[in-house]
């Protein structure tokens, strides 16, 4: 039987994932952005988890938020990528160093 | 219906933007003088709103919105942040090449999502705020799309950003799991009756490291230096000011509305915050030599004494909180007013703190002003500045955190180091290649306005203040 432990635990590991992936990662910034994609669908798996469990509805709606939010979010990154990569030629992570201190 | 009238601030700014978005992709750039003006307008005319029922009408929409005194007061702030960032804007922008209609805009909707933000009675409203804010200010970091750094800044400020708004959700997903509710009187009453569980400390903990980034205190503070040198510095001055009053007056609303029965278990964390941000904030920004980078490390510091005045968690502590926002964004705002006076005969901006060499010989008044934010920002008696750390430090002793009141006071004279030394640079240095001797009159108006109301002239506002900000403060208990 698949209880409310199992969803938290699947959903912890892919929210570790994505803050691994943003902060291992060395290579390229559309993996950041996808990292970032799943640390909000971990929190939706959450949500929905919780929301079942506990017979509430509330839960599944803020899931619908997240996602509307996460599409804006990944439209405006990708808007600032695309004006990064033309001025710079490089979306490699090392290469985002112009500034330090 | 009836419950729309409560939300009149947001209404105005929401669909002002809106149409002035129209007349911005209709007339184009040449309209940014008046679309700027406009905005400055609607925003007056928001914070005239919250005279009737937008800062007395309670909890309405069934729970999710709180139109009360904290609110009123927090969103004052804010919309007066927003329109000095609008006014001080068109000058700079015409020096770089770069005016375009989207700027005044884009900081009328991030004051929509900031209102939304002070406004949360429910984890949901939190959320949708913090992100319309957010998006916003993303795109306002990277707005010079052609200036590399300005690049760099939107993209680390976004992916740091994007990663601080996964942390809270998953907090908020984590208490919602163990309150059962979303709502933060329905948490405030969970936590009371069952205490604190372990899922809940988590969900906590990640929710306040989630606000942490949004006000910047360590240790989720990287991005604010890059971000503050790298976005254009009307940008700045605004990320400095509003954004960072509104993202205080959340933490503190949550801290207190949500999690006030837990006051002992976060407590130790805004504390923990609260002192690393004063040491980082003081230590970090001695070797600094871009201004914009000082400045950032100041309002890293002084994150860390509003936060004092939190973890105090009674009535007067919020109340200090609201005061030292107040202060805060006045001393900031004529900082970076200074900062966009410096400027080559050429016109063109500089930002290294060398550069400011002699300037009492070469711009007395200029200098005499920034003299007096930065003697304001370190705390040093007759001016205003101290007052703020004065009232914190008081919030913090009364309940019964005299040690860290102490170790704040301490602090306090680390950090006066690096401003003394910009003051020595002004004063006693050679003078170096004299800035440009032509004058703004809005920003010379704006300098001598808030070097005014931080002067020992302040101190009589502070009957008022205080009771404004206890009026406000009240509305949490």
């Amino acid at each position: 039987m698949i209880g409310l432990t199992h969803y938290l635990t699947v959903s912890a590991i892919l929210f570790g994932t994505g803050v691994f992936g943003i902060f291992l990662n060395r290579k390229n910034l559309i993996i950041i952005l996808m990292a970032i994609e799943l640390i909000l669908l971990s929190v939706n798996i959450n949500l929905v988890a919780f929301s079942a469990y506990l017979h509430d509805l509330v839960g599944q709606v803020f899931a619908m938020f997240v996602l509307t939010v996460a599409a804006g979010e990944a439209a405006i990154g990708l808007a600032i990528l695309v004006i990064y990569f033309r001025s710079r030629g490089t979306i490699a992570v090392d290469d985002v160093n112009r500034m330090k201190g | 219906m009836g419950n729309l009238i409560y939300t009149l601030p947001e209404l105005i700014l929401s669909v002002g933007a809106m149409v002035l978005l129209l007349v911005a992709g209709w007339v184009g750039d040449s309209a940014t003088k008046a679309i700027g003006w406009a905005a400055v307008v609607l925003l007056a005319l928001a914070g005239l709103s919250l005279v009737g029922a937008a800062s007395h009408g309670g909890l309405v929409f069934g729970g999710l919105y709180h139109a009360d005194a904290f609110a009123g007061f927090a969103k004052v702030l804010i919309y007066g942040a927003a329109i000095v960032s609008i006014l001080l804007s068109p000058s700079y922008f015409e020096r770089m090449g770069a005016v375009r209609a989207e700027y005044p805009i884009l900081i009328l909707l991030s004051a929509v999502g900031m209102g939304m933000m002070v406004s949360a009675a429910d984890l949901l409203t939190l959320y949708v705020g913090l992100e319309l804010q957010s998006l916003a200010a993303y795109v306002l970091a990277s707005f010079m799309r052609r200036d590399i750094r300005s690049a760099e800044a939107g993209l680390k400020y976004f992916i740091l950003g994007a990663l601080a708004s996964g942390i809270l959700l998953y907090g908020i997903a984590l208490l919602y799991g163990f309150t059962g509710t979303t709502q933060f009187g329905g948490i405030h009453a969970a936590i009371a009756a069952r205490g604190v569980q372990t899922g809940l400390l988590f969900g906590m903990v990640f929710t306040l490291a989630g606000l942490a980034f949004k006000i910047a205190a360590v240790p989720f503070h990287m991005w604010t230096p890059d971000v503050y040198e790298g976005a254009p510095t009307p940008v700045t001055a605004f990320f400095a000011s509003a954004p960072k009053v509104a993202a205080m007056a959340l933490l503190t609303r949550v801290a207190v509305e949500a999690m006030g029965p837990a006051t002992f278990e976060w407590r130790q964390i805004i504390i923990f915050m609260a002192l690393t941000s004063i040491v980082l904030g003081a230590v970090a920004a001695i070797g600094q030599t871009n201004i914009k980078r000082l400045l950032a490390y100041s309002s890293i510091n002084n994150i860390g004494f509003a936060l004092i005045g939190l973890a105090a968690g009674t009535q007067a502590g919020v109340s200090s909180v609201l005061v030292y926002m107040t202060v805060y964004i006045v001393m900031t705002l004529g900082s970076f007013l200074c900062v966009l006076a410096m400027r080559d005969a050429d016109g063109a901006y500089v930002e290294e703190i060398a550069a400011l060499s002699g300037l009492s010989r070469t711009r007395p008044g200029l200098a005499a002003a920034l003299a007096m934010f930065m003697f304001s920002l370190a705390g040093i008696p007759p001016l205003f500045g101290f007052y703020p750390k004065f009232a914190v430090f008081q919030a913090a002793t009364v309940a019964g955190l005299f040690w860290l009141a102490v170790a704040g006071a301490v602090g306090s004279v680390v950090g006066a180091y690096y401003y003394l030394k910009i003051i020595k640079t002004m004063y006693f240095d050679e003078p170096a290649v004299p800035f440009s001797d032509h004058r703004e009159p809005i920003e010379g108006g704006l300098i001598a306005l808030s070097a005014i109301a931080i002067s020992p002239l302040g101190y009589l506002a502070i009957p008022l203040l205080t009771a404004w900000t206890m009026a406000a403060a009240r509305a949490l208990f």
